[in-house]
């Protein structure tokens, strides 16, 4: 009985210190690993890697300003092609749909949202690159823009079911008709919740590599207009990671602490609004 | 007609008013002999027969009522005993839940609500909910709401102060009308809801139990705003504060589980009721 | 309407049919069936996309599936240059460095969760878990250049030895370690799904009711007790859906795995080896695919793991909904 009562704590004592343990080393790990990238990233930053085009092997100060402002035009294009469709069929879901047609657009939005981003990137091949015959911005927006279209369809959904029902009623009750009581009322309450939706699924994006090996491609210049080839920050990354140069290396590591520090800044600043955001309404 | 209030714009005049002639016509309709006959007034709404189902529960039992122009009507009765659901059934906002469904008849001046545009009846027969409940902008679009879903454009401030003034909070919220409405207290937001609905001058409005979140401070001015809504306003009222129905209304209903118990003046109601039930529950013996 | 006085007479039902033309005619001009109409294009949008991407891996890889058939997962020749196209490979590596992340994750992400849901102060929790969604936020080339710089060397000159002077009679770690290969995967694998394995496992853990655990403490069982014993179990088939969730983010990871699995289509017992897996083969030679036969044999490998991460995600989400309902469900 008491040896028994012993062992039962021993085991609590033990196995509860064993989980703090896989913390311990999850987050350590996690967090040295981060810490690793911003020390290396941070020493080969310079002024003229954001201004710069890439230089030949050898070559120092070069930059990768074409594969930033690349980048930035890939996620407009996504934009504009993700974001409409995402949050009106987000609106159908809140707002029209019965329960037939919820559950399958649903279904069909989480289905696509768990494609391996590299068949995303056959898809845009074969509907974009292949009609076309070439790589192109056009084509890698399109990959792009189709992985953010799930993330902003859920979002958009579940901040419009947020919006409280007496604001509906009320509009209503002024004789607001259903589309004019979700465009003014339901809609702009959920206004903060779509965007950081939004925002989270360009972030999402911004970081993806694998849609854009056959899409965008690459390039080592800039890239005027959106029916070439174009750099990419995440390509970048890759290759220059893979290549066997220290110059390419140092630059890998800027361009990932570039991207990162992008990726986490969205991410933190969405997260803070969103709380700040739920706090208040309780 | 006493319920043409001083300031009106003319589109929401074309657009929700009839032929005085229309309305005069009404109350030689159907005079019911347990009516009470107010000289100044004329029937706004009569209600008969009312069912209202929600799935397969049956929650007013058929109800029969009338309900008079530029008095105030206050329902009473326990809760849960279909008071709220009977006021949505006014104009139709109980359309909004999904397996909800009525029979019966409602002729609001002698038309079928039923058959009346929903939009346009509910612009008629204005509404404020329990919970003050401000659109998440300012108070100044706040107000302007009702009027810019009518698409009107002109003296917009004007109207917006007018309505504000008739909800009496004008005087507190003057200087702040592009702050958010959610700074304001919970009485002023539910005045400034009441100021929502008069903006786009309707000919009733309907209010359910709008003081219970409020402390009596706020609710006597409330009370107080409805007394002066009258000349203009059809107003029922929903409420299961008695004291308050005995204050502030003309006309008392006592609904008991989905019927209709009693319908008086409402000094007779509450000192001589006719049905022992409701003396039951005025005296305070249940509910 | 409503100028005239009509008083109609009779019983109308709520919502009067007034015939489905007319009803349709009158609440399009209020705009509302305008909007239904155009709101639920863009959702059958959202549909006709993940149609069309299934029909195109499907109709792409007609003639590599007719070429093929069956055996097309079970030969092992991946020949560009004789037209010989054999899965195995890659199919292998991708199984073996899931497999192998999973079993170093698992038990570290469901141990991190137990302690963050349920010993860890709230606040720090909080925190932790804040942190960690971060990470799983982080581009995979990113896990990939890490890889590459740091988990490469790691396995070459510490791990790698190692594994090879103390287990080395096993084949499973029979040397030389090269660095690139199915262990450096695995573990690059490993970091980045422990993030999801420990955010989802304490959302389910945090959603068990408090009644249960007060239950079993009140009864005498120890904290470790409880939570094994009726926590955990409450809240396994959601720790599942987090594991299959893993699994599929594992399968169909792509840049970070061919950055250092070595692509190398060969089968070895030998984790330290080098190795392929589908996502990677995808990424390395679909641009420089020649040929009808070698695109279609690799958009086949799409479809392959399109269909596997189907069936893992759905099955996912179908128990992380299981818990989370049981869970809601119990307090009320
Ligand atoms: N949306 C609804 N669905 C089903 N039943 C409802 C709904 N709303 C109200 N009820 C039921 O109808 C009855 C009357 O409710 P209500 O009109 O809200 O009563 P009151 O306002 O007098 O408290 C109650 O029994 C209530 O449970
Ligand atoms: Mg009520």
């Amino acid at each position: 009985m008491n040896l028994r009562t012993i062992w039962r704590k021993t085991l609590n004592v033990t196995m509860l210190s064993l989980t703090g343990a896989c913390t311990l080393i999850t987050v350590s790990v996690l967090f040295f690993i981060l810490g690793y990238l911003v020390y290396n990233g941070g020493r080969d930053l310079s002024w003229n890697f954001f201004t710069k085009l890439p230089t030949p092997v050898g070559e120092t100060g070069g930059g990768v300003a074409n594969a930033i402002v690349g980048s930035a035009k890939l996620l407009f294009l996504a934009m504009l092609f993700g974001v409409p469709v995402g949050v009106i069929a987000g609106v159908y879901l809140a707002e029209f749909s019965g329960k037939t047609m919820n559950f399958v657009v649903r279904y069909t939005t989480d289905l696509l949202n768990g494609v391996p981003s590299i068949v995303i990137g056959i898809f845009a091949y074969s509907i974009v690159v292949v009609p076309m015959r070439h790589f192109s911005t056009l084509a890698g927006g399109f990959a792009l823009g189709v992985m953010t279209i799930p993330i902003t369809v859920r979002s958009t959904e579940q901040f419009l079911r947020a919006v409280p029902n007496p604001l509906r009623e009320g509009a209503l009750a002024l004789g607001a008709s259903k589309w004019k009581t979700i465009l003014t009322v339901i809609v702009p309450a959920a206004a903060s919740g779509i965007i950081t939706g939004i925002m989270l699924a360009l972030a999402r994006v911004a970081g993806e590599t694998a849609p854009l090996l056959f899409t965008a491609f690459g390039n080592q210049f800039w890239s005027p207009g959106w029916n070439q080839p174009i750099a990419s920050l995440p390509m970048v990354i890759y290759t220059y990671a893979t290549g066997p140069y220290e110059e390419w290396h140092e630059q890998a590591w800027a361009a990932g602490l570039v991207l990162l520090g992008l990726v986490l800044v969205v991410n933190i600043g969405t997260r803070l609004v969103l709380a700040r955001k739920t706090s208040v309404a309780r | 007609m006493a319920s043409v209030s001083p300031v009106r714009n003319a589109e929401t005049e074309n657009m929700n008013r009839q032929p005085d002639n229309a309305r005069d016509a009404a109350p030689s309709l159907a005079k019911p002999p347990e009516a009470p006959a107010v000289a100044s007034s004329s029937l706004r709404f009569k209600v008969s027969k009312l069912k209202v189902f929600y799935g397969s529960k049956e929650v007013l039992h058929g109800i029969d009522l009338e309900i008079s122009s530029n008095v105030v009507t206050a329902l009473i009765g326990p809760s849960g005993c279909g008071k709220s659901t009977f006021l949505r059934s006014l104009n139709r906002m109980n359309e909004t839940v999904r397996h909800a469904r009525l029979e019966g008849q409602i002729l609001l001046d002698g038309d079928n609500v039923l058959n009346m545009d929903v939009v346009r009846l509910r612009r008629r027969v204005g509404m404020v909910f329990q919970r003050p409940n401000p659109f998440p902008k300012s108070i100044f679009d706040n107000v302007a709401y009702g009027l810019r879903i009518n698409g009107c454009k002109e003296k917009m401030s004007d109207a917006v102060e007018h309505s504000l003034r008739r909800a009496a909070l004008w005087e507190e919220v003057k200087d702040q009308l592009h702050k958010s409405a959610y700074a304001l207290s919970g009485g002023q937001q539910q005045r400034l809801c009441i100021a929502r609905a008069l903006a786009v001058d309707p000919e009733v409005l309907l209010l359910d139990e709008p003081c219970s979140a409020l402390d009596p401070v706020t609710t006597a001015k409330i009370e107080e705003l409805l007394f002066q809504l009258k000349p203009t306003c059809t107003i029922v009222i929903v409420t299961h504060n008695m004291q308050q129905a005995a204050r502030a209304s003309d006309f008392t209903a006592f609904l008991l589980e989905g019927n209709l118990i009693e319908f008086q003046k409402t000094p007779k109601l509450f000192t001589t009721p006719s049905d022992p039930r409701t003396e039951a529950y005025i005296t305070g013996r249940f509910g | 309407m409503g100028v005239s006085s009509n008083p109609a007479v009779g019983h109308e039902p709520y919502l009067a049919p007034r015939g489905k033309v007319g009803d349709f005619l009158a609440r399009l001009r209020g705009g509302d069936e305008i909007a239904h109409l155009l709101t639920l294009i863009f959702a059958a949008g959202v549909i006709l996309i993940t149609s069309l991407l299934v029909y195109e891996l499907w109709i792409n890889s007609a003639l590599s599936r007719h070429t093929f058939g069956w055996k097309f997962f079970v030969t092992s020749v991946w020949d560009p240059v004789f037209n010989h196209f054999g899965a195995l490979p890659f199919l292998y590596g991708t199984v073996i460095t899931t497999v192998v992340a999973l079993i170093i994750a698992v038990p570290l992400g469901v141990g991190a969760a137990i302690f963050l849901a349920e010993l860890a102060p709230p606040r720090a929790s909080d925190m932790l878990a804040f942190v960690i969604d971060l990470l799983a936020a982080v581009p995979s080339v990113i896990y990939g250049v890490l890889g590459i710089f740091v988990v490469v060397p790691f396995v070459r000159t510490a791990l790698g030895p190692f594994l090879e002077s103390t287990f080395g009679f096993l084949p499973l770690f029979k040397g030389p370690s090269y660095g690139l290969g199915v262990l450096t995967a695995s573990l690059v694998l490993t970091i980045m799904i422990i993030p999801f394995i420990i955010s989802v496992s304490r959302e389910v853990l945090m959603a068990v009711p408090v009644d249960q655990r007060e239950a079993a403490l009140a009864l005498g069982a120890t904290r470790w007790e409880s939570t094994i014993r009726v926590v955990v179990p409450f809240a396994s088939t959601g720790i599942a859906g987090s594991i299959f969730l893993a699994m599929a983010r594992a399968l169909g990871e792509t840049m970070a795995v061919t950055m250092v699995i070595g692509n190398d289509p060969r089968i070895s017992a030998s984790l330290l080896a080098p190795g392929y897996s589908i996502a990677a083969v995808i990424a390395n030679e679909f641009t420089e695919a020649t040929g009808a036969l070698y695109l279609q044999a690799l958009i086949e490998l799409g479809l392959v793991l399109f269909l596997v991460t189907f069936i893992l995600n759905g099955l996912a989400r179908l128990l992380i909904v299981a818990t989370e309902q049981r869970g809601g469900g119990t307090p009320a």
